[in-house]
């Protein structure tokens, strides 16, 4: 069921010719022009290594295996948002801060102010995205760069959430959520694993590995890789398929030429900056309802992650080139290379070590494929 | 309408409906910027079917009437006619929406994008599916090609980033874009000064086009050799006054220059160059 309104209808009817002076690109050249080729590449070297190097360390059992995808899927969901913003040319430096902040906007009304928990979460996201919106406001606003904003916002943010937890409940972890969350939907929502049967099944018939007491090693798809998933599949579709991510593209590249055709820049970056902001308030939901606790230092660094991911994933600082799916290859290397490092034995300080030459790597097979693309020499 | 046209042979050609009709009347108009006066009086009529070429050196006023004209400032004083109507734009988008489209000779692509983003660029083909929608990315990929095919220039893969083009072909692409949306006034800011000589013919020659089906053009440029090849009428503006209006059979290329030149020192200064200028 598909109907079309076209801004314009041709002239002429459109007759599909492919012109014979033309030679067919290869698989390898049109490879080569994809934002995301780069990142591709180093998940297939880092899974290649690890295979080799922790292979027989239970890396790869079911146990192993979720504990990278839950560290690749927390990274998709702030990536994802990131990836976004960047390819429309800006940067949100708040996004840890924001994790922060939603976790105990989501945790203390509830435990100290017997606000419902439903309601509570609702308003983290509502506050957050207004935050975001903020954010982005003043940007488009003032034309500062967004670095600089959010720099900003990164500092006033998580001393918000520090001072404001030891004015209401006189400490900065907040504990007990559990007891208020327990068999509600939304704590569900973001906390729930789904498939319990099937994974008994899978451990009862020896398939995955079987705990002590008879539980499988791992109880099911947590809600946080579903989410991942489901914002990075949004994230991307929104991106290639629609006019809004014609315009993220738009005012990424070039805002003065996108603006003098009519893309509305500024209410794209705006909204950018809220999408942000709700990513990060995803990842803190996940996280208060798994561990039934927020903390007022959740989330230190993840602007920095999150921005790794998305450079990895063949983003360009610049704006106007990248991909949804590179960001998420970039979480999955993150992830892999994290966990990897404490499977194969070795001191997790080189992960820090790996995970800087990665991003200078990426930056300069980056600039290299942006010649490539715009045929400069 | 374009391929019929182009059937019949130049001469003979069964002009499009409203041919010769102003389309942009523009009388004294004066801009302010505070105590900077850019234009102290403008008039210009542009028809259908023409190219209107605004001559003038560096700080004659030729950007500021441009942007005035495209919706990008507002006017201090005088009449501003679009098809009979008097009209104030606030946006360039209303100015687009009137038919009045700009091509800036920097602004007018984003090298990283493809041909198709960039040709649709605020003006995406929409397919509904449900509730949801989505760009008609098929759709706009086959237009994109046609067109791009249609002006002589050949493309692999609309796909393809606009950066691979070369400078005329993009200027073309930016033209091509105007006129498949509908546009009925182009104003051409200086599209020829940053290309060599087969690029500039070939853009040249696309204005020809454009002007067959009916378009008024405005070219702007200081090159009178460009002007000259393909105008219709010549404006020619110094100090924020136009100075006048010429029909192509009133004046000559030498005439044209020396006016555009305005001052006697510069002239002067360009027989001693030997009429290279």
């Amino acid at each position: 069921m598909a109907e079309r309104s076209d801004p314009g209808t041709p002239a002429t009817p459109i007759v599909d010719v492919v012109d014979e002076r033309l030679g067919r690109q290869s698989w390898y050249q049109r490879l080569m022009v994809r934002p995301d080729s780069g990142a591709l590449a180093g998940v297939v070297l880092v899974f290649l290594f690890f295979t080799f190097a922790a292979g027989d360390t239970g890396m790869f059992a079911s146990d192993g295996i979720l504990s990278w995808m839950t560290v690749t899927a927390q990274l998709m969901i702030i990536g994802s948002g990131a990836a976004l913003l960047m390819i429309g040319g800006e940067f949100d430096l708040s996004v840890g801060s924001m994790i922060g902040f939603s976790g105990m906007m989501i945790a203390i009304p509830t435990i100290y102010f017997d606000v419902p928990i439903g309601v509570s979460v609702v308003l983290a996201f509502v506050v957050a995205m207004a935050i975001g919106a903020l954010n982005g406001y003043i940007i488009v606003r003032t034309r500062l760069p967004s670095f600089i904003v959010t720099l900003a916002s990164l500092y006033i943010l998580r001393g918000l959430t520090i001072a404001l937890s030891i004015l209401f409940t006189n400490r900065t972890i907040v504990s007990g959520l559990k007891e208020y969350s327990d068999d509600s939907f939304v704590a569900s929502l973001f906390s729930a694993k789904l498939f319990p049967g099937f994974f008994q099944w899978l451990a009862d018939n020896g398939i995955i590995l079987k705990l002590p007491n008879g539980a499988p090693a791992v109880p099911g798809i947590p809600m946080l890789i579903v989410w991942a998933f489901a914002l990075a599949v949004v994230g991307h579709v929104v991106l290639t398929r629609t006019r809004i991510g014609n315009w993220i593209f738009a005012s990424g590249g070039d805002a003065n030429a996108a603006r003098n055709v009519g893309v509305p820049v500024s209410a794209v970056k705006i909204s950018l900056f809220m999408a942000t902001a709700f990513c990060a308030t995803v990842f803190a939901a996940c996280q208060v309802f798994e561990f039934g606790s927020a903390a007022a230092d959740r989330g230190l660094l993840k602007e920095f992650e999150a921005i790794i991911a998305a450079v990895i994933g063949g983003c360009l600082l610049t704006g106007g080139y990248g991909s949804v799916i590179g960001a998420c290859l970039g979480a999955l290397i993150f992830g892999v290379v994290q966990q990897g490092i404490l499977f194969a034995g070795a001191p997790s300080d080189w992960f820090q070590v790996f995970l800087g030459a990665m991003l200078l790597i990426a930056v300069l097979f980056n600039s290299s494929i942006r010649r490539r693309v715009t045929g400069e020499r | 309408m374009a391929t019929a046209m182009q059937a019949v042979s130049p001469r003979e050609e069964a002009r499009p409906e409203g041919w010769g009709r102003p389309l942009i009347e523009v009388r004294e108009l004066t801009k302010h910027f505070g105590p900077v006066v850019a234009l102290a009086g403008v008039s210009l009529t542009v028809s259908a079917g023409e190219v209107h070429c605004l001559l003038g050196d560096n700080g004659a006023g030729k950007s500021t009437l441009i942007k005035t004209l495209s919706g990008v400032h507002k006017p201090t004083g005088g009449d501003f006619v679009v098809d009979g109507k008097p009209v104030t734009f606030s946006s360039p988008r209303e100015a687009l929406d009137a038919g009045i489209a700009t091509v800036f000779q920097d602004l007018a692509m984003i090298p990283l994008l493809s041909i198709t983003r960039n040709f649709f660029m605020g003006r995406e083909p929409v397919k509904r599916v449900g509730p949801l929608s989505f760009m008609d990315m098929d759709f706009a990929n086959k237009v994109a090609r046609q067109e791009m095919r249609r002006i002589g220039i050949d493309v692999r893969d609309p796909e393809q980033a606009v950066g691979t083009l070369s400078g005329g072909e993009r200027q073309c692409v930016a033209i091509a874009r105007a006129v498949y949306f509908g546009a009925k006034v182009l104003i051409l800011d200086e599209p020829t000064s940053a290309l060599g000589v087969a690029q500039t013919s070939m853009v040249l020659k696309f204005i020809r086009q454009v002007r067959a089906k009916g378009l008024g053009v405005i070219f702007i440029t200081h090159n009178v050799r460009h002007a000259y090849a393909v105008g219709d009428r010549f404006t020619i503006l110094n100090r924020g006054r136009t100075l006048g209006t010429y029909a192509k059979t009133e004046i000559g290329l030498d005439e044209l220059q020396t006016k555009m030149a305005g001052d006697k020192e510069l002239q002067d200064l360009s027989e001693e160059l030997g009429g290279t200028v």
